[in-house]
């Protein structure tokens, strides 16, 4: 009688998916379609949430305050990849059949080394926005790889900038420890940390935290022990606001520690409050202005917001808004070349993104001049913008503390370039020539 | 009536050793060969290839590895994920380090390094057995974890720590699409899972389950229990680093230690007490309902959703997702406490009394 209903149940289900699951996959001409991968489940779902919340909020703005791209409709699936690289494939793998054109961005530094591998075979571009592999600004050697206003090393860049600066100019002698998410994500700065070590002079210590990182103790024993003079905190989730839980248990001061700009968001210090006081960290976005006003006119007024209305405008919503922002964009951009209001393909997008040009006068336009600062890729530069700005906690919100710190290519460039090399060379792959440019 | 064999006649020792002894089971197992060759590369796209049935059958070939430790020979095992480990970097290390290495090869070697880590892991089974047996294999896990996180030269010193390969070729054929893969993997699944069927009904075999049914007695009449256990670590962590190096190779493509962490040991482990412990044929029903189960869930709730007019968010889904699987592991170990593979055996009784069944 069980194996009966078992047999049924199993074929009842299997029979309804497959009669289900094509329906739910078609694709209606005048349509880009964005897969999005965020994670809404998982370890690290407090601040994937909100990144979540924003790049999908934007898509939906664009379709309701301009009416799509230049009238092509913006379609998006989401797919939890819970921040889990198999999942990541799955999810990449399914989203991306159901639309030519798809650009993603998986928010996770482990899975874009996997669709690295995956992207070019299947001519989808990657946009990781401020994550992913640095070496792959080097649009010559990474073809389909988008790490746009931003890579780690250059985040790092600008953290050791703030820092000389704020010790005058001489790091000589110093101790610079960095706590890391012990993933791609936690281990990509150490390269260019070293590689400053060596020019300044400051002693590089490397501090891993095994994911997720709420267990922390041995870390900050360490850091007891040594008392380094500034830290320096890689870290993403529930892994930030324990790092700042174990400065207040070690009595480290807050003020000496900065996080890059995924630990330097709302999520990471609202539960500590006050104790998190004078914590800095980067950000890249800006906010407030026009675009976060028409966000609440057209998207959250009508009902249609994504997460919260107290949510938009936090450090993490506004990257997410950027994020895909910047992916609408380079469709825009594309459009320009090859048809506007055409939907573009995969080749004509990573056209797009390879061109972008946006100017201080066309943020204005677009209104996103007090979210983000200009942008302009080129067939090399696959990163297009590298600065950002140092913020403080000071107990309720996030203060300035720094203007906009440009991160120095003269460090980064040639790093990039042996490392693409390396990349190149272990994949036998050939560095792109002009004339594939102007692909 | 459909399943009997009934006057079928052995008359040489060659057809009574035969793997399949009964001509269905002969012909069907050919059949099912034969449809997964050629039958299934019409009918699958590109997703099914690359999201389903590559991991399923790469995972199906580890659970079948653990299962010849865990189903056949008793020995609890936790350290899975860091034999499908070692198994994926030593198989990294050949492939990049030495020049002109065959994948597959590079895969197999992979194997032998995972042989001997997990031989070595398995000697603590020769005095500890049961739950203590699996605290020890789990030190296996979190031994890998750290080597593979820590020591650069595993991951030949790529900074952020990931190993990647690019560029796979089998005697000329190149293995990046989706169908190559699946056929790639195909290969190397049948190749073990014959194999496998093999062994575990020849001497070595019985003695792995005599061991798992007492290995006391199983002394006394004569097995050795150290070289039983030991080659029982040894094929089945053999089996589980090629599908391991598999798994990096062809499915990820490039990979971190947390492909391999310890939630990997777990689900290998669920897969062969879901499919049914001590078969064959129950890790492919393992691996199958642990893989294809959660994916048709994701897929099939927002359609659900969607006929009963609201929407399913990202976040809910994911969570019911969990529930709704957790929910069926327990439903089914309750009704079906010998996995599913018991179902099929029930299913094949069924078949060969139909249509009298007193």
């Amino acid at each position: 009688m069980t194996i009966r209903k078992l047999t049924l149940a199993i074929a009842l289900v299997a029979g309804a998916v497959s009669a289900l699951v094509p329906t739910a996959s078609f694709a209606q001409a005048k349509e880009q379609f964005f897969p999005v991968l965020p994670y809404r489940s998982g370890a690290y779902a407090p601040n994937g949430v909100p990144w979540a919340n924003g790049f999908v909020d934007y898509l939906k703005l664009i379709n309701a305050r301009d009416g799509g791209i230049n009238g092509v409709k913006l379609t998006f699936e989401e797919c939890d990849t819970a921040y889990a690289t198999d999942r990541g494939v799955e999810c990449y793998e399914r989203l991306k059949g159901k639309a030519s054109g798809a650009i993603f961005q998986p928010l996770s530094t482990g899975i874009t080394f996997a669709l690295t591998e995956k992207a070019p075979n299947d001519k989808n571009a990657l946009i990781t926005g401020g994550y992913g592999r640095s070496e792959s600004s080097d649009g010559g050697v990474f073809k389909w790889n988008f790490p746009l206003m931003g890579t780690y090393w250059s985040g790092a860049d600008i953290l050791m900038q703030h820092i000389t600066a704020k010790e005058g100019g001489n790091l000589k002698g110093k101790k610079i420890a960095l706590v890391y998410h012990d993933s791609p994500y936690g281990k990509e700065p150490i390269i260019l940390l070293q590689e400053r070590a060596k020019m300044q002079g400051f002693d590089l210590s490397l501090l891993p935290v095994t994911a997720p990182g709420i267990e922390q103790k041995a870390t900050w024993l360490q850091i007891r022990q040594n008392r380094p003079d500034y830290v320096l905190l890689w870290g993403w989730g529930v892994m930030n606001s324990a790092a700042l839980k174990e400065a207040v248990a070690t009595g480290y001061p807050r003020e000496k520690m900065y996080g890059v700009w995924w630990s330097a968001g709302e999520p990471d210090v609202k539960d500590i409050g006050e104790a998190a006081k004078g914590y800095s960290g980067l950000v890249a976005t800006g906010e407030g202005g026009a675009v976060i006003e028409d966000m609440k006119k057209f998207v959250h007024s009508k009902g249609q917001g994504t997460g919260p209305i107290e949510e938009v405008s936090s450090v993490l919503y506004n990257r997410g808004m950027v994020s895909a922002a910047l992916g609408v964009e380079a469709v825009r951009r594309a459009q320009e070349r090859f048809g506007k209001g055409k939907v573009m393909d995969g080749e004509q997008i990573r056209w797009g993104l390879e061109n972008l040009a946006v100017d201080a006068k066309r943020l204005k336009a677009l209104k996103l001049d007090s979210v983000m600062k200009p942008i302009s890729t080129t067939c090399v530069d696959h990163e297009g913008s590298r600065s950002a700005r140092v913020h403080t906690w000071d107990g309720k919100k996030w203060q300035y503390a720094s203007d906009w710190i440009e991160a120095d290519t003269s460090i980064i460039k040639p790093l990039v370039r042996q490392y693409a090399d390396k990349y190149a060379a272990e994949k036998k792959l050939t560095r792109r020539d002009a004339k594939d440019c102007q692909t | 009536m459909f399943y009997r064999e009934n006057g079928q006649f052995k008359t040489s020792y060659r057809a009574d050793q035969q793997i399949f002894g009964i001509t269905q089971d002969r012909v069907g197992v050919l059949l099912l060969i034969a449809f997964a060759f050629v039958g299934v590369p019409f009918l699958a796209d590109e997703y099914m290839f690359r999201a389903i049935l590559v991991p399923f059958l790469i995972l199906s070939l580890a659970a079948l590895g653990v299962n010849i430790l865990v189903g056949y020979c008793g020995q609890i095992s936790l350290g899975s994920g860091a034999f499908m480990a070692v198994g994926a970097y030593a198989a990294f290390n050949f492939f990049v380090r030495v020049d002109g290495m065959p994948v597959v090869l590079a895969i197999l070697l992979g194997g032998v390094f995972s042989t001997l880590v997990g031989m070595f892991f398995g000697i603590p089974s020769l005095r500890v057995k049961g739950l203590y047996l699996a605290v020890a294999t789990l030190a296996a896990q979190f031994f890998c974890d750290w080597a593979f996180l820590r020591i650069k030269w595993f991951t030949n010193d790529s900074a952020s720590g990931t190993a990647s390969v690019a560029d796979l070729q089998v005697w000329g054929y190149a293995i990046t699409t989706p169908l190559a893969k699946y056929l790639f993997c195909l290969s190397f699944l049948v190749v073990f899972g014959l194999l496998a069927k093999n062994l575990v009904r020849g001497a070595i075999g019985r003695e792995w389950m005599a061991i798992r049914d007492m290995d006391v007695a199983a002394a006394v009449i004569g097995i050795r229990p150290m070289y039983a256990k030991l080659s029982a670590f040894a094929v089945s962590s053999f089996i589980v680093g090629v599908a391991g190096g598999l798994w990096a190779f062809v499915y990820l493509g490039s990979w971190e230690p947390a492909a391999f962490s310890v939630d990997r040991s777990f689900q290998l482990l669920f897969m062969v007490i879901l499919g049914g412990m001590g078969s064959v044929m129950g890790s492919f029903f393992g691996a199958a309902f642990i893989v294809v189960l959660p994916i048709a869930i994701n897929q099939f709730l927002p359609v659900l959703g969607h006929l009963l007019g609201f929407n399913v968010d990202t976040a809910a889904l994911t969570h019911t997702e969990f529930i709704v699987f957790g929910a069926l592991i327990v439903w089914f170990l309750i009704v079906e406490p010998h996995g599913l593979a018991r179902l099929w055996s029930v299913g094949k009784q069924k078949m060969r009394i139909w249509p009298f069944p007193h």
